[in-house]
């Protein structure tokens, strides 16, 4: 018998909302399913399943808000090497204790109530299960700067889901996808007349585009939780970590010209873009320089025992995730390729599995493609590195003597001096220079 | 294909890449990848996008001919074999 906990996903969760279950009680699950998608203050993820059997009971209903660590699903597990099935989750003792009896909501909605001042505990709840949901927040009146010596004599609403399933008619639930409900609140659509043109009608983040294009509905304005999220974290960084930062300038030549002819061979949708060696290289550089890939835990450095190249994307509309790419080091170039076009893709869309968002070891930013040279980033705790890649420009450089103009590409790192010093940061921007003078070792 | 329906394919291949790019007003000759902030990711899916909505066949070479949407118009417009003249090598 195994336990399904929730997961945490990102070094700045606590808790997270089981959003929905993909599995009923009875199913045969393996290990790696994705088996439910939960919600956190940046987006909705899919979390898969770490042990292989029956699921014997669901022990936490959609729409509930609990902290990381809580037993969320009982799995009868296959009697083969039980043991080697452990999830990391379990290892991590719950970092908060459970709420007593919260009102249903969830992380983003509690921190959109926070922001407008109104005060949950009497607010309403509309969605499934008695949850407030962000429009309720929205449309709840903030709470009144009040007079704190005079105690307020609004009786205290309880949102519960029983009182208020027996109190109203349940609405008639309409399917859609977590992202799809998402992006229905962002835009202001009413996700009832949203045509869903997914599996019985299920409502996908597709259709709320195209029904908001047709509205011309207008995106209201309210505090961007992904933002929030981002805030928090990079705040405490900059509070914990002792930046230092490095610089270098790498000659592309080589690079480009083995990227543009292995382009002339591939299909159009299988193109490399320069991204796909640089991230490789770095994945190589970070195994050479074990000491800057990994953690800052209880006042030392734990090295990964993999690298786990965190990618920082930016999210249309504002905030900034940073997934993993798995065995960065081990995949070939085009896997590489492959498996960032698929990351980004599905971190825009809002359909992140938890295995990415768990623990980069080094986390690369690639801010050049928007066009700046250099770009000096802000450590993600707990790692203890950021590489920086700017824009590919042409510019005079000497080599051998001779001026010639070259793609010249600027590498940054910032890392925290509490795990390693300039040295150590030195050898990794040497390594990676010196590995795309050679992409075809990459 | 006329300038106008490529024009119109661009657009469209863009809005698949960019959910919501609005075209209105805007100067044929400035850059897309800056004004709809496309990385080289999005650019790339823009490229297939538009080689399928159009049928043409492009090329790393045409790259430097599908900077605005003049540009990329002109390019579907050529059709066939124009991307030699793109780039000298």
């Amino acid at each position: 018998m195994a336990e399904f906990t929730m997961p945490s996903l990102g070094a700045d969760m606590d808790e997270g909302m089981l959003s929905e279950w993909l599995v009923h009680p009875g199913d045969r699950v393996t290990r790696g399913d994705v088996i439910a998608v939960v919600e956190t203050a940046k987006s909705a993820i899919e979390v898969e399943c770490f042990h292989s059997g029956t699921v014997e009971a669901l022990l936490v209903d959609e729409g509930t808000t609990v902290p990381v660590g809580t037993p969320l699903a009982r799995i009868g597990t296959t009697s083969e090497s039980p043991s080697a099935e452990i999830s990391p989750a379990e290892s991590r003792p719950p970092e908060s204790p459970p709420a007593e009896s919260p009102p249903p909501s969830t992380p983003l909605v509690r921190r959109l109530a926070q922001d407008l001042h109104v005060d949950l505990t009497v607010v309403h709840g509309s969605g499934p299960g008695g949850r407030i949901t962000r429009a309720d927040v929205e449309h709840a009146e903030p709470a009144p700067a009040r007079d704190k010596t005079v105690p307020t004599t609004r009786p205290v609403k309880p949102v519960r889901g029983d009182d208020w399933a027996k109190e109203r008619p349940a609405p008639l639930r309409v399917k859609a996808s977590p992202l799809a409900r998402r992006l229905a609140t962002e835009v202001g659509v009413d996700l009832a007349d949203v045509t869903g043109t997914g599996r019985d009608g299920t409502i996908r983040a597709d259709d709320v585009r195209s029904a908001a294009a047709a509205e011309g509905a207008q995106r209201p304005a309210v505090p961007d939780m992904a933002r929030a999220a981002t805030a928090r974290l990079m705040s405490r960084s900059k509070r914990e970590i002792p930046h230092f930062y490095l610089a270098t300038t790498v000659d592309m030549a080589a690079a480009l010209e083995w990227m543009h002819a292995c382009n002339r061979e591939l299909s159009l949708s299988a193109r490399l873009v320069p991204a796909a060696l640089t991230f490789k290289a770095i994945a190589l550089a970070a195994r050479k320089v074990p000491a800057l890939n990994g953690h800052w835990v209880d006042d030392g450095f734990v090295p990964a025992d993999e690298v786990r190249l965190g990618v920082a994307v930016s999210l249309r509309g504002g905030g900034l995730v940073a997934p993993a790419l798995a065995h960065a080091d081990t995949l070939s170039v085009t896997e590489v390729m492959a498996a960032l076009k698929d990351l980004v893709a599905r971190a825009r869309g809002g359909r992140l599995r938890a295995s990415e968002t768990v623990d980069p070891s080094l986390t690369v930013t690639n801010l050049g493609d928007q066009g700046v040279e250099a770009v000096f980033g802000v450590v993600y705790p707990p790692q203890v590195a950021l590489v920086g890649l700017g824009r590919i420009v042409e510019r005079p450089v000497a080599v051998n003597g001779l001026l010639g103009v070259r793609p010249v590409l600027t590498a940054t790192l910032s890392a925290d001096h509490r795990a390693a010093d300039g040295a150590t940061g030195a050898r990794l921007l040497t390594a990676l220079d010196r590995l795309l003078q050679h992409p075809e070792e990459l | 294909m006329n300038h106008d329906q490529a024009k119109a394919f661009v657009r469209q291949a863009v809005q698949r890449v960019v959910p919501g790019a609005d075209f209105t007003g805007l100067d044929p000759g400035v850059s897309l990848r800056d004004t709809f902030e496309m990385d080289s990711l999005d650019f790339l899916e823009f490229v297939e996008a538009l080689a399928e909505l159009s049928g043409r066949e492009l090329t790393e070479d045409d790259y430097p001919a599908l900077v605005t949407w003049d540009g990329c118009a002109a390019r579907l417009v050529a059709g066939a074999g124009a991307s030699a003249q793109g780039r000298s090598g």
